[in-house]
């Protein structure tokens, strides 16, 4: 077998002394895409970090919050997930006059989430779903193999959350996502993770898998919905 | 070490922390008794024909006998100056927050006034341009770095953190931070160029070509209707500042400003003038024949070294910080009582629809009106005393801080049933910002300590007094010494507030003038 994408072993995480993970054991190969599930507050944010802080260099990021600059345009925030490909000069060029094959890369990757026509908006100026959309549009033009998602289609309804989705598969080789929505998951993820007090509770094919053995794990969110 | 604090037996704090009202109590009693010590004696035997003649300058002015180059000069020097130091400034601030040599250098920069500055670049630059705007970058690179700063940490940061690992930092710089400051920057940097024309004006009173200059002659001549006219024309200049100081007009501005510049007067041979200055003048006169190498005529040089500094010490220091103390701390509560008293004037729920507008132009005048300028003037008219320097000191600083307290008053949202007139500015308004207020007051106190030593060069013995007289005397060292005594003071005063805002916890409110100047559609105030 390959080797692995990820290999969490015994890893544990703290804030101020309480722990947020512990004895987390973790191993994802590559093209396998992973729903991380569970309760707000349960760690699924902190697992992701985790990953991140031991491969950086193999991560495109979809933070919770979109992170965007507000006042840079749409454009640039994109063009930001190759920042480090680029060299300084030409970075700092871009920001003033950008080049035209970088523009049309760009527009081809703003397409694929239906948002070709706002290349040159102010990020500031879009509406939370459309700010969604662009942090995964910086995701797939940084194009690195392992996709780490944090919530990245909690603002869109769950049509167009399912095309993201397959946006992403597409691009990236191994997915790792956090999701709350359990069609959305089971539809598009391979195996499913389920964290449950800084734990892993269940880890198993999503195939095996449906909608009511995964919700009795967050019944007390089901009684908000 | 860790420290195990069981719930219900917390270890009380040594000193109860002092709450807002103990605070304010312990301020009005150390005014009260700076009250007391203060000389206040109106000296002047018809001050009130001397306001009537001065305020018929304003009301006719006479504006053919304006210089027009003073016009020119005031805004050169500040585009320059403010340009060079918030230049330097945005350099500093990049290494700000990580070293500490920056911090107390730049902390230091700040602490001597413009006016100090000036007195002493004038020994090496002559009376020219580049004492001028040497005499402003230097103190605004200290300010700026500091403000630049403070907006770089607390920008969201959020995109930084996504940029893909490996991503040189210049990069991130430009595309991740920057954007994100560059209009707080932008909004602070414009603002300040207004406070770098009144240090210009203020620069021509110890006689660069300013209008400060030309006003400073019309007052003494007694041509009030030339000073009124310069008065006029220089609020024209800050009133229409957001008109003219735009981003486009920038390069334009530079570039006139450097045309514009007048010669160069006095002494031209710069290097030998600023050897001579650091190498002798300012060396303490004492150590200027020592032979510092050899260590057994290091005793002899020391007992000389203190029997030339216990006489400044005793004898300038002292009694100059004690009364810039003093001056200080009565300005600093009258600043509080007119703040108090003026801001209803400029707040929806007290000024009506006719009032109000008054009341801000009143506030906006005030507070673009240098304190220097005005303290000038009061001591014309009641003669050399504290009493025209407090008055000067708290008219201006009322001004800046009831202007900002109305903008927070509209802010405010009460409820439907809530009480009107003085029972809704005593139960409602005032105690709903009086955390700001004491942010803003306490933000200030080290400002109005450096404008009091400043005053003594107008006659009030505060420490600028004795800077001026040993700069007079062509006693350099002495000078330079009071100078950084000075600068000690406002720095000691300038921690004081700091952890006198910390313990209050209103160190996170905000004190910048700069973002009234760009009022958010959400937030209904940030100043």
């Amino acid at each position: 077998m390959a080797e692995p994408a990820i290999r969490l072993a015994n890893a544990s995480a703290a804030y101020g002394g309480r722990a947020v993970l512990d004895g987390i054991d973790l191993v994802v190969h590559p093209g396998e895409r992973v729903a991380v599930m569970g309760r707000s507050g349960a760690g699924k944010s902190t697992l992701i970090g985790l990953i991140q802080a031991q491969i950086p260099e193999r991560v495109a990021l979809v933070p919770q919050a979109a992170a965007l600059v507000r006042t840079l345009s749409v454009f640039h925030n994109v063009y930001m997930g190759r920042l480090d490909r680029n060299r300084t000069s030409h970075n700092l060029r871009t920001l003033v006059w950008p080049a035209r094959a970088d523009l049309d890369a760009v527009r081809a990757v703003l397409a694929r989430v239906g948002l070709a026509d706002r290349l040159r908006d102010r990020a500031g100026a879009l509406s939370g779903g459309q700010q969604q959309r662009v942090s995964v549009a910086r995701a797939l033009y940084n194009g690195r193999p392992v996709l780490l998602a944090d919530e990245p289609v909690s603002a869109l309804d769950r049509v167009q959350g399912g095309l993201v989705l397959t946006e992403l598969a597409r691009t990236h080789e191994t997915l790792v996502m956090a999701l709350h929505d359990v069609s959305l998951a089971l539809s598009h993820a391979s195996r499913i993770v389920v964290v449950e007090a800084g734990r892993i509770a269940l880890d198993a094919p999503s195939a095996g898998l449906d909608a009511a053995a995964l919700r009795r794990y967050f019944v007390d969110e089901e009684a908000f919905a | 070490m860790r420290l195990h604090v069981l719930p219900g037996i917390l270890p009380a704090p040594r000193w109860p922390r002092p709450g807002y009202a103990a605070v304010s109590r312990w301020f009005a009693i150390l005014g009260l008794a700076a009250l007391l010590a203060a000389d206040l004696h109106v000296t002047s035997l018809h001050p009130w024909s001397d306001l009537e003649r001065l305020l018929g300058g304003l009301v006719r002015p006479d504006f053919l006998a304006v210089e027009g180059a003073s016009i020119l000069y005031t805004v050169a020097f500040a585009v320059l100056g403010v340009g060079l130091g918030a230049g330097a400034g945005f350099l500093l601030a990049i290494p700000y927050a990580r070293f500490r040599a920056v911090r107390i250098a730049c902390a230091f920069l700040r602490a001597v006034h413009e006016l100090f500055w000036a007195l002493l670049l004038m020994q090496v630059f002559g009376l020219s341009a580049t004492t001028g705007i040497l005499a402003i970058a230097l103190p605004y690179a200290g300010i700026c770095a500091k403000v630049y700063a403070e907006i770089i940490e607390e920008a969201d940061l959020s995109a930084l953190r996504v940029l893909p690992a490996g991503s040189d930092p210049v990069s991130a710089f430009a595309y991740a931070r920057l954007p994100e400051v560059l209009a707080s920057i932008r909004a602070y940097t414009f603002y300040r160029l207004e406070c770098g024309m009144r240090s210009t004006l203020v620069l021509g009173f110890i006689g660069l070509p300013t209008i400060g200059f030309y006003l400073e002659s019309a007052f003494r001549q007694g041509r009030y209707g030339e000073a009124g006219a310069l008065m006029l024309v220089f609020y024209a200049l800050i009133g229409t500042r957001r008109l003219w100081v735009r981003g486009w007009t920038l390069p334009l501005l530079v570039l006139g400003a450097i045309l514009a510049l007048p010669p160069m007067v006095g002494s031209t041979d710069v290097g030998a003038s600023l050897a001579r200055f650091l190498g002798h003048d300012i060396v303490p006169a004492p150590l200027r024949h020592a032979s510092l190498l050899a260590p057994d005529t290091w005793l002899e040089t020391w007992a000389a070294l203190w029997a030339w500094f216990r006489p400044i010490l005793t004898g300038q220091i002292l009694p100059g910080t004690l009364q810039t103390l003093v001056l200080a701390q009565v300005a600093l509560v009258a600043t509080a009582i007119g703040a108090l008293v003026l801001f209803p004037l400029t707040a929806r729920h007290f000024a009506g629809p006719v009032a109000r507008p008054f009341g801000r132009v009143l506030l906006v005048t005030v507070r673009s009106t240098p304190e220097y300028m005005l303290a000038y003037v009061a001591l014309q008219l009641l003669g050399p005393s504290m009493l025209p320097a407090i008055l000067a000191l708290s008219i201006h600083n009322a001004g800046i801080i009831g202007y900002l307290m109305g903008r927070h008053a509209d802010g405010l949202t009460y409820r439907p049933d809530a009480p009107r007139g003085l029972n809704l500015y005593a139960y409602e308004t005032v105690p709903r910002l009086y955390g700001q207020f004491l942010a803003y007051l306490l933000y200030r106190w080290e400002i109005i300590l450096r404008e009091s030593a400043i005053f003594g060069i107008l006659g009030v013995a505060t420490l600028g007094f004795y800077v001026d007289a040993a700069i007079a005397e062509l006693r350099l060292d002495v000078a330079a010494v009071l100078i950084l005594a000075t600068a000690l003071v406002a720095i000691a005063v300038d921690a004081a507030s700091r952890a006198l805002r910390r313990s209050l916890r209103i160190a996170d409110l905000p004190v910048r003038l700069a973002s009234t100047d760009t009022p958010r559609s959400s937030a209904p105030v940030t100043a």
